[in-house]
Formats: structure tokens, C-alpha cells, sequence
């Protein structure tokens, strides 16, 4: 079914690395309002629908995320997100590599997509283990590069490593018009994907990548309210230290948790950043008729 | 002192990296979808020409670099220095051989380039795209050879060694591509 969820939201994601839009709700003639945010995704509402007992639903909606703009961002940008209920991540990606095939087919020969885990990767890319490497490791691999930056902006900090490392290493060398699914992503990491069953190290999250470019993130969603509130709770630690805004923790999503999520799995695509590859294109500009950027 | 942060960040802005004065060639945004944005930057140091790549986290700020491009005329070289004066104010800078680098071998007397100022003393000096200059020595000239094939090394007067079509003789004027090191045209005074 497809569905529509307001863009103006009560509250916005805990994530310390997503900076929503914030403006201010005013009844006729008030001047000191409610706080409201533009959705930086529709995750929240979306899996509060499927609470509800909406079955599998899609959207194609507009997200907005402040301090990002370049080759590959936009700050207002266009999502498609879907959720199947009774899919694990394994019926996600067949669907997810169903929908590259028929919309790359007479435009683009993609190679067979590759799956891979998270661990593998990095392993094969760097030689360093992303879960249980010593933070030294990262630190002489960086040294090995010459990025000795990344010593000082990573620190004792793994997911500054890994995001780091995985950004500038991994991504560039991956091949181009190859579709990876990369799976099993490090507990560390786990965003809103469930842990995996019998390994407390890694969550059943499916990230996907074409020509190198990010273009979509894929949970089997966690339906567990309590360990959400946890990671909520987690992220308004990080947010704390870094002198970040603190929101409101979304009590409707934990309330809609707690009534009962069904088994289901989701992903978001970017859908410029799609057009992009499918029109060869190198900078989100080139498929937006008034990007911020030049606007 | 000005502080310049990675939001600033595009081609052309100069910054101190490591103590020095380094211009920004490439600035690319990178973030991973739910991860720390970082900005990827490729950066010219302008005394030594050395490109490098460095990775700030977005956020990130850097001094800003006292640095200036002025039109200046070319007055002499002392046997040491290279002088040059700004032709509005008349002030005079003189620049080591450092900062005249390979540009020596083109500046003439009165001809107008771009010196690059930092702090206020010379970093650089860059010729003019084109000069035209004087044949002082080559190889007799092959009168009625117009043909382009060959050519012969020929001396500048500002000892610049340039090819040039073998029909060019000692004495002559003739315009040269900077950027390249090659010959133009002939020059008629």
C-alpha cells in the first residue's frame, strides 16, 4: 500500500550524526510556539503504520538533513522506503537487486550484484577486523596511508574508525557498475536493525552501494522497545559530549513498539542519488532542477 | 587572524597547513548515510607546489593565509633579488630566487606579472601566459624553410632555451608560451 507521512514531525531521530531543520509551530496570533523538525526520513512514522496493522507499505517522500551538501547531498532530497512484513534482510536484497536490474535494464549493463558482510570487506580491504581489531591496528594502518589526520580526528573513537575508513578506503575501491549489498554490520553500528540472532557482535543490516556511492540502508527493523529506548538513549549520550541539541526521544514510536511491530524488514534508496547512476551523472545537481547548491 | 571552517571550504580559498601557506584545489563533502561527515581535501602549499590530500571532519577550522595575487612590474635583479613594483602605489618588493622559482627565466624588464604576496613579502611571482623576447644565439637561419617539421634550440636574452622553426635567426623577436615553454610566433618590431 502506498502511504504518505507528514514531512513537519513532532519530534526528530536521536541520530548524533543527523541535523534536523527546526521551526517553530504558532496557533493563529501566538508568538512563542511548539518546536517542530522536518523529517529527516519517514523511518519513525512508517514503522508506527505498520504497529498499527498497515501490512507492507512504500513511500517516495522528501527528506531534509541540515549540514549536508556536496557532490552527493542536497539538503532537501528525495527517499523511496518501503517495508515487507515477514521479509528478512535476504527477501530485502532479492527485492532491492530486482528493482536495480529493471530499472538499470537498456540503460546500463550492471554486473552480477556481490554480497558480502561488513567484516569481510573491511578485512579484505584494509586487513584490519572492524569488531575486534585493537584500535592500534587502525591507527598503523592510517600511519601506512599517510592519512596520519585520521589518528587525530579518530582517536579511541571505532565508529569514527569505521565510518572513516569505510568512507575513504573501502567505498573508492569498490567496482564500479557492481551493486554490493553489504550485511551483518558491527554491533557498534546498528542504527535501527535488530541484533542478529546468536551474535551479539553484529545486527541484521543490509547497506547498498553502486559505483562506490551510498544509496540505501536496509534493517530487519528492531521491534524491541526497551533495547530502542537503549539506543536512543545511547545517541543522546554521544549527542551530550559533543555539545549537540538533545530531542525528545520519540514516545509515539517507543508506545507503538511496545503495542507490537511485525517480523518486517525495510530499506530507504536515495532516489537522486538512483537517477544519478542511472543517467551517469557525478553530482546530485545534474538530476535536481533547483538544487540548493546554485539556488 | 581569520578562521576558516570546512562549511567555507571551496576551490581557491588559501589556509595555513602545517605553518604554511597552501591554497584549496578540491573540497569533496563525505558522509556516510548515518555516519560523522568529513570533508576530503586536496590542497597546492604555495611556496613548494607539493599537492596534498588531507581529511578534515566537517566542522573543522584552519587559519585563514595572509595571501594576495598583485599585478607587478618587473624592474631588475640585483644579482641576488628579483625587484618588482606595484604600478598604482610605486611601492617596491624584491623577491628571493626561491620565490622567483622557474619564473626568472621569462621576466624582462618592465614586463607585468602576478606576485603572490604572503604576509606581505613575495611567495611566488608568475610570468604573463605569453612573452616576447629577443633571439640572442641559434643556429643560422634556413632562408624560405616554413615548414613546420624539425626546428633548432634558440637563446632567449633572458637565457630561456626555446624551439623554434628553423627559418627564426639571431636578433629576432619572437612570442613564447609560458605555461608550455613553446615558441608562438615571430614578432615583427
Amino acid at each position: 500500500m502506498e502511504v504518505e507521512t507528514p514531512l513537519l514531525c513532532q519530534a526528530s531521530g536521536t541520530d548524533p550524526y543527523l541535523q534536523p531543520f527546526t521551526t517553530t509551530l504558532l496557533k493563529p496570533g501566538q508568538t512563542k510556539g511548539e518546536r517542530l523538525y522536518l523529517q529527516t526520513s519517514p523511518e519513525f512514522a512508517m514503522k508506527r503504520l505498520l504497529a498499527s496493522g498497515s501490512g507492507s507499505i512504500y513511500q517516495i517522500c522528501k527528506a531534509f538533513r541540515n549540514e549536508e551538501s556536496g557532490r552527493h547531498h542536497n539538503p532537501e532530497f528525495t527517499l523511496l522506503e518501503w517495508y515487507r512484513i515477514g521479509f528478512g534482510i535476504d527477501e530485502l536484497i532479492e527485492e532491492i537487486e530486482a528493482l536495480l536490474v529493471a530499472l538499470f535494464y537498456g540503460k546500463r549493463n550492471l554486473a552480477p550484484a556481490k554480497r558480502i558482510t561488513y567484516r569481510q570487506l573491511f578485512r579484505e580491504m584494509t586487513g584490519a577486523d572492524p569488531i575486534h581489531a585493537d584500535l592500534q591496528e587502525f591507527h598503523e594502518y592510517a600511519k601506512r596511508h599517510n592519512i596520519v589526520e585520521a589518528s587525530v580526528i579518530c582517536g579511541d573513537n571505532r565508529n569514527l574508525w569505521l565510518d572513516l575508513l569505510f568512507s575513504h578506503i573501502i567505498q573508492p575501491q569498490l567496482d564500479r557498475g557492481r551493486a554490493y549489498f553489504v550485511v551483518d554490520y558491527p554491533a557498534c553500528l546498528p542504527s535501527l536493525a535488530r541484533k542478529k540472532p546468536g551474535d551479539e557482535t553484529i545486527v541484521e543490516r543490509v547497506e547498498v552501494f553502486l559505483d562506490g556511492l551510498e544509496l540505501g540502508n536496509g534493517y530487519h527493523e528492531l521491534a524491541d522497545a526497551a533495547e530502542q529506548e537503549n539506543r536512543f538513549d545511547d545517541d543522546l549520550t554521544v549527542r551530550q559530549k559533543a555539545g549537540l541539541p538533545l530531542p525528545q526521544k520519540d514516545q509515539r514510536l517507543l508506545d507503538a513498539l511496545a503495542h507490537g511491530l511485525p517480523d518486517c524488514s525495510g530499506v530507504a534508496i536515495g532516489l537522486d542519488r538512483l537517477l544519478m547512476l542511472m543517467t551517469g551523472s557525478d553530482d546530485i545537481a545534474q538530476v535536481l532542477a533547483f538544487p540548493v547548491s546554485i539556488s | 587572524m581569520a578562521v576558516i571552517s570546512t562549511s567555507d571550504f571551496k576551490n581557491g580559498v588559501k589556509v595555513l597547513l602545517d605553518k604554511e601557506p597552501a591554497v584549496i584545489i578540491e573540497n569533496e563533502f563525505v558522509k556516510p548515510g548515518k555516519g560523522q561527515a568529513f570533508n576530503r581535501v586536496r590542497l597546492r602549499f604555495l611556496k613548494t607546489g607539493r599537492v596534498l590530500d588531507r581529511t578534515f571532519k566537517s566542522g573543522e577550522t584552519l587559519e585563514a593565509a595572509d595571501v594576495a595575487d598583485m599585478d607587478m612590474q618587473y624592474l631588475y635583479n640585483d644579482g641576488v633579488e628579483w625587484h618588482f613594483m606595484q604600478p598604482e602605489s610605486f611601492e617596491q618588493y624584491t623577491a628571493d630566487a626561491n620565490a622567483v622559482g622557474d619564473a626568472k627565466k621569462w621576466l624582462k624588464e618592465q614586463d607585468v606579472c602576478i606576485v603572490t604576496l604572503y604576509n606581505g613579502a613575495p611567495i611566488t611571482v608568475t610570468p604573463p601566459n605569453s612573452v616576447v623576447l629577443k633571439i640572442v644565439e641559434t643556429d643560422p637561419g634556413v632562408r624560405g624553410d616554413t615548414s613546420g617539421g624539425g626546428g633548432k634550440p634558440a637563446t632567449l636574452e633572458t637565457g630561456a632555451v626555446v624551439r623554434v622553426p628553423l627559418f627564426i635567426q639571431i636578433g629576432e623577436v619572437i612570442k613564447v608560451d609560458t605555461r608550455t615553454g613553446e615558441y608562438i610566433s615571430r614578432v615583427k618590431e
